[in-house]
């Protein structure tokens, strides 16, 4: 499998990141060298076997831990909102949306 | 002292040899010395750091110190602490204070440890040379030329140009073992679900897992004794009866069966660091251990298979820096995707974004089963070759890297060359397997080499215990680097 830059331009607004046209032929040619790499996979027969999601699926699922429905955090808001680019009355301030 | 380890200063330091405070300074002094030459620390607080020595001096007239408090130990700044910045080695966090402590931090504060620092790192721990940090490369304390591998080489190098007596790491596909390799320290990859994650920078979850570097194995096994432990809120934390990492210092080497993958030496691997491994494996047979030749067939698609997974984990974690609740935020933005779009481009790194660019496409529509369930498909491929040899061996041996520390620069134009150079880290955290590296051995170049034990699943204390008898038979892990010279 071979990116073009054009299906980076895709993949880069799937994930939210801003490439330049100036940048595109060297990002796009960087992944496509990743993109061999782990085109080596596609040989292996994995007839039969089950998907791995986790390094201990087996031990973890036998061990599914649940809680009681129990407020346990207290609100800390304002330290966290203490954090944040831009904050009115108690919200996070973003562009607008709706006009 | 500088040169001593964490046992031998928790002996000092119960024995009123030397207080916390003192040694504190006396690693704050070296750290002020030779940081500008290393570049192994991103922040240092150097009042904090006196006020959690004076406490533990404090701690301990009252006759309540453990064998750790007073000891000043350095932090990846993977791990989130309140009150100093944790940076993961990005300009996206280049300005973060956490408000909270992660739990292995909970851990060494209730321990009565000293926060000396936090420690360099490639950009959320993605890489293998410490030359993706935001904040500079660190330089290997063996040769300023070279790197100190990675991601938590400033970790290893602190600790290998006696900056830090012991510090905290994290391993996704070799970043404790691969730097401790390349620096010559002692580095500690637990079993996953030992060591809570709680707090600590999530690159990719089904992997990540914390853990110490010191000097010796019996350092890092006192280290785990603070590390390890159930936390309720990792929900891949394991619920099991504490252990005492040093339960097996005294390990009887006669009839241990040391199983010898075939594929860790083979062509490829850098002869003299085969050569070193050899002969350190040569000394566990003079013990009376047993080899065994066993093989882990699927080696040569652990790193394939990283690519697609880690990638993968990495895209959906890292989605959270968007500029709205914390982090850097873009300053020109025409509308709030733009925003977001802008924000993650300045505030990530090339090799950064280059993982989560690849996570995205092969958890994408149409690309799905063929690359990312696949992976997983192979992974479980990987974890059944080790289960395998384990019927054959109760440890595995072999190089921990195929390479002594490379030069700057040499491997960072070619991503799938730096991936390479963790073909032997990563089959470990693929199976959620324990692995460490200890100091064989050296090169002609006067380059430290690593040698690599795993075990099999909460095999810790075995492999410590192994480790630590070939510590008090060689000292490769007490010879210091010529440019942090004693």
């Amino acid at each position: 499998m071979s990116l073009t830059p054009d299906q980076l331009q895709r993949i880069a607004l799937l994930a939210r990141i801003a490439v330049e046209p100036d940048e595109a032929r060297v990002v796009t040619d960087r992944l496509n060298q990743v993109l061999g790499l782990i085109d080596q996979l596609q040989a292996v027969d994995t007839g039969g076997i089950e998907p791995m999601s986790h390094a201990l699926d087996a031990q973890l699922e036998a061990q599914q831990r649940l809680r009681p429905d129990e407020v346990t955090e207290p609100d800390r808001r304002a330290e966290f909102q203490g954090l944040a680019p831009a904050v009115d009355q108690g919200l996070y301030l973003v562009p607008k949306v709706i006009e | 002292m500088l040169n001593s380890t964490v046992t031998e200063l928790s002996a000092a330091l119960a024995a009123k040899q030397v207080s916390s405070v003192e040694l504190t300074k006396l690693f704050l002094d070296r750290i002020r010395g030779l940081n500008g030459k290393l570049n192994a620390f991103i922040t240092v607080d150097e009042e904090r750091s006196l006020a959690q020595a004076t406490v533990a001096d404090e701690r301990r007239a009252r006759g309540d110190a453990g064998p750790l408090t007073g000891i000043p130990v350095a932090h990846k700044d993977i791990f989130c602490t309140r009150g100093i910045r944790t940076t993961c080695g990005s300009r996206m966090l280049a300005g973060y204070v956490s408000p909270y402590d992660a739990h292995v931090i909970e851990r060494f504060n209730a321990a009565g440890a000293v926060l000396l620092g936090k420690t360099n790192m490639d950009e959320f721990a993605m890489g293998s040379s410490n030359e993706t940090s935001h904040f500079g490369p660190v330089r290997n304390p063996w040769d300023l030329g070279r790197v100190p591998g990675g991601s938590s080489g400033g970790s290893a190098a602190a600790v290998a140009a006696r900056l830090a007596p012991a510090a905290t790491g994290t391993d996704t596909g070799g970043s404790i073992r691969q730097p401790a390799a390349l620096s010559g320290v002692s580095g500690l990859k637990p079993t996953y679900g030992v060591v809570s994650r709680y707090g600590m920078i999530a690159f990719a979850s089904s992997l990540d897992q914390g853990g110490p570097l010191a000097k010796s194995a019996a350092d890092l096994a006192l280290l785990m004794n603070a590390m390890a432990g159930f936390d309720a809120r990792d929900s891949t934390s394991l619920e099991r009866p504490a252990e005492d990492y040093t339960r097996d210092l005294k390990l009887e080497l006669a009839g241990l069966r040391i199983g010898l993958p075939k594929e860790y030496f083979a062509s490829g691997v850098d002869p003299e660091v085969l050569s070193r491994v050899r002969e350190a494996i040569r000394w566990f047979e003079s013990q009376g251990a047993k080899t065994v030749e066993i093989t882990l067939p699927n080696t040569g698609l652990a790193v394939p298979v990283y690519y697609v997974i880690a990638p993968a984990e990495a895209s959906s974690n890292l989605s959270r820096f968007d500029g709205v609740r914390y982090g850097h935020r873009a300053k020109d933005f025409a509308d709030l995707s733009d925003m977001y779009r802008r924000t993650r481009a300045e505030g990530f790194g090339a090799e950064v974004k280059r993982r989560i660019l690849i996570g995205t496409y092969v958890l994408s529509h149409g690309y799905y089963d063929a690359y990312y369930l696949q992976a997983q498909k192979v992974r479980r491929l990987i974890a059944k070759d080790f289960s395998e040899a384990f019927a054959r061996c109760d440890l595995i041996m072999g190089p921990t890297s195929p390479s002594t520390a490379f030069a700057l620069g040499e491997k960072s134009s070619d991503p799938v060359q730096m991936y390479l150079n963790d073909i032997f880290t990563i089959p470990a955290p693929l199976a959620g397997l324990p692995g460490l590296s200890i100091p064989c051995g050296f090169d002609a170049r006067g380059l430290p080499v690593g040698l690599q034990i795993m075990g099999n699943y909460f095999a810790e204390a075995k492999m410590l215990g192994a480790a630590h008898r070939y510590q008090q038979a060689t000292d490769w892990h007490l010879r210091a680097p010529k440019e942090a010279p004693l």
